[in-house]
């Protein structure tokens, strides 16, 4: 009776949690204007989001600013572990909680301020004769700025886990101290930086508030592309892309899910 | 060791420390005093409160109290229901327990504008629910825009951002100990309240963090399943700054949502601290 009621529990959370997801793919095969009445399957919603010019453009800034921004905000954070893991333990502190800022704050704060610091730079530098166009650039940027408290959050138990003696023991060796760092300390933290740019990548990926108030008109990702069609009203494309982007996460969650299950295994015959 | 750390510490490269620490400066600490700057500053540069006092402008204290009530309304919601799931989920054997919580996660990972959006679509006049209500000879319920669906809108949303923190938490709970207050006498209630939450208080604190902040501040939500008639404090500060342009008046509403972040970020903290120090003496 116990189990029946403990299984019935999960089964209804799932519902809860996949329903809805369940009726956005429905509604993206609907071959109806109206989106309360089913009028047969059709692909043409599909066709018409992949035609669709300024939703490919917003997928196509999304993909190249998750990249970047993963990429540059994984470099930083690298760096500032490296130095942070070197620093006495009150300046430490300071500095990782003054790091941590973004990640704790509000978005909507986040995005406030770093629109505020922009327009500021910009009205600096037009003064000699430059000025700051939101857009790429900006949106770059914050994006960079609120991943690398995350990329540290991952980086830095790897680091702290380092035993300094291997390192000065391939310079006694005679390594230079690129080649000790290169093939004895980056070993032991790349799996540290690696997670830290995928979680770096997906949460650029899906911020929206951040992006919303430093992107300027005329650029767009995903998100504040589908804020904005929404808001204008029923556009069955948003169907049709939210049942891909859903398919996408599957497979990658699965993906990363397999991966690590094998290295698991293969880690146990060793 | 020791003596080699501090070989290492003395060490410090400014290359390395240069770059992160310029950035801080410039993208993190500047932008904060700006919003203090612009929230206590008018148009002209003068100080003013102003700014902050438009809090007790009706619309504006009600928006606010609206934020507050539906975020502590959806964070206890998380909490009740992502307990009991997170328990179950963390006794399982090893292998079913990493892919069905998998499964619970994954929604979190799909854009958070398109959840809402799912919703829009199952709560409108003419939505899902509605149909399904008239199918079976219903009378049509006004679902949308009611601060109820906005409190849906947050507990859907953040749902699993509450199970992931109870669920680490309770698979690293050593189970040995739930079985040695049975041992000792505890029935299900005094285990439950006296040794599971106690230890389980570290993901419990960061779970409530990570939903209740980012329900009091939301925006989204509210624009999606509020329509413009019911508003949260997120969407009057967004439309300071992207209707009417008044960067003062956003910013000093900022800061006072602001220290409603620091309050609730300092009860949590003394939570977690507090148990840290019971688990320390157990």
């Amino acid at each position: 009776m116990k189990k029946f009621f403990t299984r019935l529990y999960v089964v209804l959370i799932f519902i809860l949690l996949y329903a809805p997801i369940g009726v956005l793919i429905a509604f993206s095969f609907n071959n109806s204007k109206t989106r309360a009445k089913w009028g047969g399957f059709t692909f043409k919603w599909y066709i018409g989001m992949f035609r669709n010019a300024e939703i490919m453009e917003a997928l196509r800034n999304t993909l190249i600013l998750a990249f970047v921004s993963a990429f540059i905000a994984t470099l930083l954070g690298l760096m500032a572990c490296l130095s942070l893991n070197r620093m006495k333990k009150r300046k430490r502190s300071i500095v990782l909680g003054i790091l941590n800022i973004p990640m704790l704050n509000a978005d909507i704060v986040t995005g406030i301020s770093l629109m505020l610091v922009f327009i500021a730079f910009g009205q600096f530098l037009s003064r000699y004769g430059y000025t700051i166009v939101f857009g790429f650039g900006t949106v770059l940027l914050g994006h960079i700025t609120f991943n690398i408290p995350y990329t540290v959050m991952s980086i830095m138990p790897r680091v702290q886990g380092i035993n300094p003696s291997t390192y000065e023991a391939a310079l006694d060796l005679g390594a230079t101290r690129s080649e000790a760092f290169r093939k004895v300390v980056l070993p032991d933290i790349l799996p540290g930086v690696l997670s830290g740019f995928l979680l770096a990548f997906t949460l650029s990926l899906d911020d929206f508030v951040i992006t919303h108030f430093i992107k300027g008109p005329g650029f767009d990702t995903l998100s504040t592309k589908i804020y904005t069609e929404v808001r204008k009203g029923i556009k069955p494309e948003m169907y049709a892309l939210s049942t891909l982007l859903f398919v996408g996460v599957l497979l990658l969650m699965f993906g990363i899910e397999k991966g690590r299950n094998a290295r698991k295994k293969s880690q146990q015959y060793h | 060791m020791r003596c080699k750390e501090a070989v290492m510490k003395r060490k410090q490269n400014p290359l390395l420390t240069g770059p992160y620490l310029v950035w801080t400066a410039a993208f993190i600490v500047i932008p904060l005093i700006l919003i203090v700057f612009y929230g206590f500053t008018d148009a002209d540069h003068h100080f003013t409160m102003d700014n902050i006092m438009r809090i007790t402008d009706p619309v504006t204290l009600k928006a606010l109290g609206l934020s507050l009530l539906l975020s502590a309304l959806a964070t206890v919601i998380c909490l009740i229901l992502a307990y009991p799931l997170a328990m179950i989920l963390a006794r399982m054997k090893n292998g079913a327990s990493a892919i069905i919580t998998t499964i619970f996660i994954i929604p979190m990972w799909m854009n958070s504008l398109l959840r809402i959006f799912a919703w829009q679509t199952l709560l409108e006049r003419n939505g899902v629910i509605n149909q399904m209500l008239a199918f079976f000879h219903l009378p049509p319920q006004h679902l949308i825009n009611t601060p109820w669906a906005i409190a849906l809108g947050m507990i859907y949303d953040y749902l699993p951002f509450m199970l992931l923190p109870l669920y680490n938490a309770l698979t690293k709970l050593d189970w040995n100990v739930v079985n040695a207050a049975y041992d000792l006498g505890a029935n299900k209630r005094q285990t439950f309240f006296r040794v599971i939450v106690p230890l389980t208080m570290p993901g419990i604190v960061s779970g409530i963090t990570m939903v209740f902040v980012p329900a009091l501040t939301t925006f989204v939500i509210s624009d999606f399943l509020g329509g413009s008639k019911v508003l949260l404090i997120g969407n009057i500060i967004d439309q300071q700054f992207t209707q009417v342009g008044d960067w003062n008046v956003g910013s000093g509403l900022s800061l006072v949502l602001m220290v409603f972040i620091l309050i609730s970020m300092a009860i949590m903290q003394h939570y977690e601290k507090e148990e840290e120090g019971a688990a320390n003496i157990l």
